[in-house]
């Protein structure tokens, strides 16, 4: 069933208008890509789904997004809570320059969720999740910027999903990584899958295949095609996407 | 080859050039060390002046711009920090933003006698403060604003914008960003400014001329709206208003007011340090 739904969506930078008319249904429990060639709209598409974009002065947005049914977009809206339900991870690893611990609660703390002394086992239980825990264990104190790039993103997923969202929205989240990380992030992305609704936009379109269930193919602000992943990688029923996806256009 | 000779040419001037800013400030220095340390003594640090301060201590004028730099510190840093966060996380740039911040630049380059002026007409006579410690500390705060103000700014841009957007996708609000994530990583920024503005009001004379500087006042201040001695102005009293003053309290005075400004320059050195060897980005 759809966790999120998007209708007649248009976004704009001013008079330029970045995306028209998307419309399209999420799955919850599922991993949804978004493929399309550097600027089609699909991180700006993405940054829609959790109103990041707002904080950009002379962006416009018409038509609506629902989240289980209820427009986030309307004028009454609580735009921070609403983050705390749709949470976010970055294209390049970003923890805070602070220890490990406090990159993982610093969710709980500024949402004031848990007490200060009921911290230890969200902690535990968020890098458990990403599959850290055994490696970071023993250094909770320490910085977390010391950590590998690959150990970082990992960590900024579980500061994500500490806050206990709905949704996770990651934004191209292994082009910073090595292969290696690169395949314990995807691996990471099956597992959450039971638990979160989750949409990735990313330029791998190897990645889009390994590891969503539903692929969208933007292009230059449209959504051009959905379907199921490996319908979309096998038979495309759109050209252009066709096109894209073996290479000869993008 | 002659690439290389002009490298070396340049370095050599370079460095020369150096030598010249530095050597004066070396020789100010010296000359104030080795003629002020026979002065230094337990009782010129701790005794009121005697026999029209050609004897005795300093220890009022000590105490005062202890005091003063005080109260400058009590009403500049949350004021000055305070704008500093309004205008760099708060405020839209619009012309109003815009004739602020031209408005602070300017007030960093009025000379101090008219920040002196401005305060005996605002707080020694309009506010009714009198010649006291609260118009001298408000006159030297208003001096030293500016300074923190735009350091304090500068220190906040200086943090990456990525730490507010992570912040604000975690369900933070602004405020919660910025005292969680901005403040704390903007703070060695921020000390300093804040360090050298009090470091240039405890040394200023001009401002405190007018607002709270007693020529002699052999006994510390009674109430924050007492007048009092304060080692600039003194220095400047028996430098040039005391016929017949021995040469080694002027210079011991002069060690004073310079080591009281090291010592401060010295713990902005090194909280800054401290705080930088925990920043990795």
């Amino acid at each position: 069933m759809e966790k999120i739904s998007v209708q007649q969506l248009n976004f704009f930078y001013g008079a330029k208008q970045a995306l028209s008319d998307i419309s399209l249904d999420i799955e919850d429990r599922k991993i949804t890509a978004l493929i399309g060639p550097s600027g089609c709209g699909k991180s700006t598409f993405l940054r829609c789904l959790n109103r990041m974009n707002d904080t950009i002065p002379g962006t416009r947005v018409t038509g609506q997004i629902l989240l289980d049914g209820e427009n986030i977009y309307a004028p009454d809206t609580d735009v921070i809570g609403l983050r705390s339900r749709v949470g976010m991870v970055f294209q390049r690893p970003n923890p805070f320059p602070q220890s490990i611990f406090d990159n993982v609660a610093f969710g709980p703390r500024v949402l004031h969720t848990h007490r200060e002394n009921g911290l230890a086992p969200v902690v535990e239980a968020s890098l458990q999740q990403v599959g850290l825990w055994d490696e970071v264990k023993d250094i909770l104190r320490q910085d977390a910027l010391r950590l590998s790039l690959g150990q970082q993103q990992r960590l900024c997923i579980a500061r994500a999903i500490a806050v206990k969202p709905e949704v996770i929205l990651m934004d191209e989240p292994c082009s910073a990584l090595d292969p290696i990380a690169t395949l314990e992030v995807e691996e990471l992305m099956r597992i959450l899958r039971a638990n979160f609704c989750i949409v990735i936009v990313t330029h791998n379109m190897q990645q889009a295949a390994r590891v969503s269930d539903r692929t969208g193919f933007f292009w230059l602000g449209k959504l051009v095609e959905t379907d199921a992943t490996e319908t979309m990688f096998t038979r495309p029923s759109n050209k252009l996407t066709e096109d894209y996806i073996t290479g000869r256009a993008g | 080859m002659n690439r290389y000779l002009g490298q070396r040419v340049g370095f050599t001037l370079l460095g020369g050039l150096t030598f010249i800013v530095v050597a004066p400030i070396l020789l100010v220095v010296g000359v104030i060390v080795v003629n002020g340390l026979g002065a230094l003594s337990w009782e010129f640090l701790t005794a009121m002046p005697r026999e029209g301060m050609k004897a005795g201590g300093i220890f009022p004028a000590i105490v005062g711009t202890l005091l003063l730099t005080l109260g400058t510190a009590l009403v500049a840093i949350p004021l000055g920090i305070g704008g500093a966060i309004y205008l760099a996380e708060y405020a839209r740039e619009t012309w109003f933003t815009r004739a602020i911040r031209l408005a602070i630049i300017n007030l960093a380059g009025i000379p101090s006698v008219v920040y002196g002026l401005f305060g005996l007409g605002m707080f020694v006579l309009f506010s009714q403060f009198g010649t006291s410690i609260v118009a001298g500390s408000l006159t030297l705060a208003l001096m030293t604003l500016p300074i923190i103000i735009s350091a304090s700014e500068e220190a906040l841009r200086a943090v990456p914008t990525e730490f507010r957007t992570v912040n604000a996708s975690l369900g933070g609000t602004h405020w919660q960003g910025i005292r969680q994530v901005v403040l704390p990583q903007a703070l060695p920024g921020i000390i300093t400014g804040v360090i050298l503005g009090l470091l240039r009001a405890a040394g200023e004379t001009a401002p405190i001329l007018f607002t709270v500087a007693a020529f002699y006042l052999p006994r510390l201040p009674q109430s924050p709206f007492d007048q009092t001695m304060a080692l600039p102005y003194h220095l400047y009293v028996i430098s040039t208003q005391v016929p017949g003053m021995p040469l080694q309290i002027q210079y011991g005075t002069a060690l004073v007011l310079l080591t009281l400004a090291l010592a401060l320059n010295l713990c902005a050195t090194l909280i800054r340090s401290y705080f930088r060897k925990r920043r990795q980005w």
